[in-house]
């Protein structure tokens, strides 16, 4: 029986202020990170221009219908996630708490990549950089050797910032100054978060539109620089070829839907705060055309800086090049430029060939430059960075730049802690006279301290075994379920008549058919694709090992099998509610059933009602 | 600008002085100091001869450690700095880095830091002001709702006994008929 809706708007639920703000929160979880430095280098190795295509398709078959799905059922149930799916069928109730552990699981390390970025900021203050110069030894005859043999940036990542061991298995120690950086970013979140969305409400206002003023600034710097047309070209260039690979396809699929930040429970807790008569339908298309928007927008400055930084290399090695020449042959100064390299080349190659061997000149390949492709944290904190000394006022850009992935990260772990507060404030576990500031700050506090471990020398291999095992294949297997709950335990024609009370018209068509056969299927393709390419190759990390002998290479290690079963454990873990949570529920109705002296629930409720 | 006879001159000028300063004597003149084996690169071999013993030349290591104690004023005399202008054997000292008593990014962690904990302090010290408010509120609300319940049954009682004080006119109409009288 339907509620009838007078009732619900004196529930004392806290409620947005408006409607913009709501969007910009589901706006800001969705854009984050991955936006910026995943999109951009899938672009890149997929065929350029080619991977919108599998990108959009996934969009429409996968994402829009998993995304209208659960901001419509948060709305319609007004509940966090545990809340929320224990109201749709109790059976399903622990695809509500698969939800719960991920968002907490992810909370845990995601935070951990913010205290990164909050360490580059507070060291962009500084004149020089301090990852253009490597520092020098001790007895000061020349470079420290582990700098001088990789290159400054790379030092002051692995070394200043992580300072990481050689093996995961090496834990190291806490790293005083990580742990002061992570006790401040955790304040910031407590302190956004202090009253649930009260609180990160307003704070969503700064964090959601900041960014998009930063990527504007940076595109139009990025387009001006030299260099930025090669990359560009580079990175649109459709390459048609490359839709043959089906690992594309897969790659695809799954860049949507991590980049949507479905499966959290997070957009259900954010949506279960509207008013119910709310088009969720227009919000959840909207909220995936911007999310794939930014992905785009954000794409361009950053392939710019890219092909400034390619050129830049290419640039230095003719000058080197044409530097020995110079030397070797004292010609006049400015005699050879970039532009008549090659010709010169070819002319002292065939009057002296034997002194330009001897000069052992390096080839130089602005392709091979563009080429170097990174993705995730190495693009934020070694390429760019690197990009960044090359700019004229590189503290201001610096400091633009991480300020940026601060914000874009903040607003996604405000949705992720929604995700966690949201269904906590509504288990009968905390009382409702405990005021919401302490709760919270519990929450930060604990989270604060179980992330210490992330602290640590081998910190960033944890936070590389998090990110692939706990934040991947768990919320495909919890998708999966939402979606096969809601259209054949729920009944997609009863969620039809929900969605057209809220929104006012019927679903049509593309949803009915999405909703019911096409997104639970691509659903499972994936994730059979994703498992199956899990497996093939055996679990290895590349280790940062200045005793390795390809050093500056990383080496690559296998994880040893304790470190595979919590590999195992993070993957299964979630998943394991849902059959949990079922089962448990199972139990308790055939004990009631059996047992005669208990009254069904459902007689009481009547009697109450006629009374 | 273009290397020319100048240029050179002012040079030779720059090693005297670098010698002179170097060991003091005044005695070596810009005729001392021979370059040989110009090249268009703007490359050269030069000499510091020794005036006091004729034809000899001041051996290598002393011109070298001329130059370095002055390889400062020799660039800025030409606008150059260690990269441009290069003393094949003399390799140039890197300079330690300047690095402050307290590190730049201490300073600005606790900036940010400040800034959260006054916003958190604010923000608390807000919500328990609200609470308190609230509680005042409601308990005001409560202590109303009792006095009119109290004023009711006063006045309840008050019109009662006005009407048994007072003598009044008693309506024949409705006087014999007690029954009328609904029960209280």
């Amino acid at each position: 029986a339907d509620a009838p809706p007078e009732s619900l708007k004196e529930d004392g639920r806290p409620k947005w202020d408006n409607k913009f703000q709501y969007l910009l929160s589901c706006i800001g979880f969705a854009v984050g990170l991955g936006n910026v430095w995943r999109f951009p280098y899938l672009c890149q190795i997929h065929g350029g221009g080619a991977f919108l295509i599998p990108y959009f398709i996934a969009l429409i078959f996968e994402g829009i219908p998993l995304l209208h799905l659960e901001l419509a059922l948060g709305q319609r149930l007004r509940k966090g996630s545990i809340g929320a799916w224990s109201a749709v069928s109790p059976y399903l109730g622990g695809v509500g708490v698969g939800s719960w552990v991920v968002s907490v699981l992810v909370s845990l390390y995601y935070n951990t990549v913010l205290t990164w970025v909050m360490w580059y900021f507070i060291n962009s203050f500084q004149e020089p950089l301090p990852w253009s110069v490597c520092p020098l030894n001790e007895n000061r005859t020349g470079f420290n050797e582990e700098c001088y043999e990789s290159t400054a940036v790379n030092y002051f990542w692995y070394r200043k910032t992580l300072n990481i061991t050689p093996d995961v298995t090496e834990n190291g120690t806490l790293q005083w100054w990580l742990v002061l950086c992570l006790a401040a970013c955790w304040a910031i979140v407590y302190l956004c978060t202090i009253r649930g969305i009260e609180t990160t409400g307003k704070a969503i206002y700064v964090t959601a539109i900041f960014p998009y003023l930063v990527l504007t600034i940076f595109l139009i710097h990025g387009l001006t620089l030299p260099g930025a047309t090669e990359g560009l070209t580079y990175l649109f260039t459709p390459n048609l070829n490359s839709l043959k690979n089906p690992r594309v396809w897969l790659d695809a699929a799954t860049q949507i839907f991590f980049s949507l930040s479905l499966a959290f429970g997070g957009l259900i807790a954010l949506s279960s705060y509207n008013p119910p008569k709310n088009d969720c339908e227009k919000d959840a298309v909207m909220v995936a055309i911007v999310n794939c928007l930014t992905s785009l927008y954000a794409s361009i400055p950053v392939f710019s800086v890219l092909g400034f930084k390619a050129t830049s290399g290419y640039w230095d090695c003719l000058d080197r090049n044409i530097i020995s020449i110079i030397n070797k042959f004292d010609l006049p100064e400015q005699s050879i430029m970039r532009q008549n390299y090659t010709t010169w080349i070819r002319l002292l190659n065939s009057s002296h060939p034997e002194k330009i061997a001897a000069l052992q000149l390096k080839s130089c390949n602005l392709q091979e430059f563009l080429d170097q492709s990174v993705s995730g944290t190495g693009l934020a904190f070694i390429v760019f960075t690197q990009a960044v000394i090359l700019m004229p006022a590189s503290q201001a850009w610096a400091i633009l730049f991480f300020i940026m992935l601060f914000s874009l990260g903040l607003s996604s772990m405000f949705g992720n802690i929604e995700g966690v507060f949201t269904p906590l404030l509504e288990l009968k576990i905390v009382s409702k006279s405990i005021p919401k500031e302490l709760i919270s700050g519990i929450i930060c506090l604990t989270f604060f301290l179980m992330a210490l471990c992330f602290t640590l020398g081998s910190g960033s291999y944890w936070i590389d075994i998090f990110d692939s095992y706990a934040g991947s294949l768990p919320l495909l297997i919890i998708a999966f379920f939402e979606m096969t709950g809601v259209a054949y335990v729920y009944k997609i024609k009863r969620f039809s008549e929900d969605v057209k009370w809220m929104t006012g018209r019927k679903p049509n068509l593309y949803w009915q058919i999405t909703w019911r056969f096409i997104s639970p299927l691509l659903l499972l393709i994936v994730f059979v694709a994703f498992v199956t390419l899990q497996i093939q190759k055996p679990a290895s990390y590349a280790a940062w090992n200045p005793k390795y002998e390809d050093f500056p290479m990383k080496e690559e290690k296998v994880y040893p099998p304790w470190v595979l079963a919590i590999c195992v454990l993070l993957a299964v873990l979630p998943c394991i509610f849902v059959p949990l949570v079922a089962f448990f529920h199972l139990i308790k109705q055939t004990l009631r059933s059996k047992d005669p002296n208990s009254v069904p629930p459902e007689v009481f409720s009547c009697e109450v009602a006629i009374s | 600008y273009a290397w020319d006879a100048n240029e050179e001159y002012l040079f030779k000028a720059m090693v005297a002085f670098a010698m002179r300063r170097y060991s003091s004597k005044s005695t070596t003149q810009i005729s001392n100091v021979l370059l040989c084996n110009v090249t268009d690169r703007v490359s050269f071999w030069f000499v510091v001869t020794d005036s006091a013993k004729n034809g000899t030349t001041v051996p290598g290591s002393e011109v070298e450690a001329a130059i370095r104690m002055n390889r400062n004023r020799i660039n800025s005399a030409f606008l150059l700095n260690d990269k441009t202008l290069q003393f094949l054997k003399i390799s140039s000292t890197i300079s330690p880095p300047v690095e402050p008593s307290t590190p730049a990014w201490l300073i600005v962690f606790g900036v940010v830091l400040c800034v959260t904990v006054a916003g958190i302090i604010f923000l608390i010290v807000q919500g328990i002001q609200r609470r308190k408010k609230k509680n005042k509120e409601s308990s005001d609300t409560e202590n109303l709702e009792e006095k009119c319940e109290v004023t009711v049954t006063i006045e309840n009682g008050i019109p009662c006994e006005t009407l048994d004080l007072k003598a009044g006119h008693i309506n024949g109409v409705y006087a014999a008929d007690d029954e009328r009288f609904a029960s209280l």
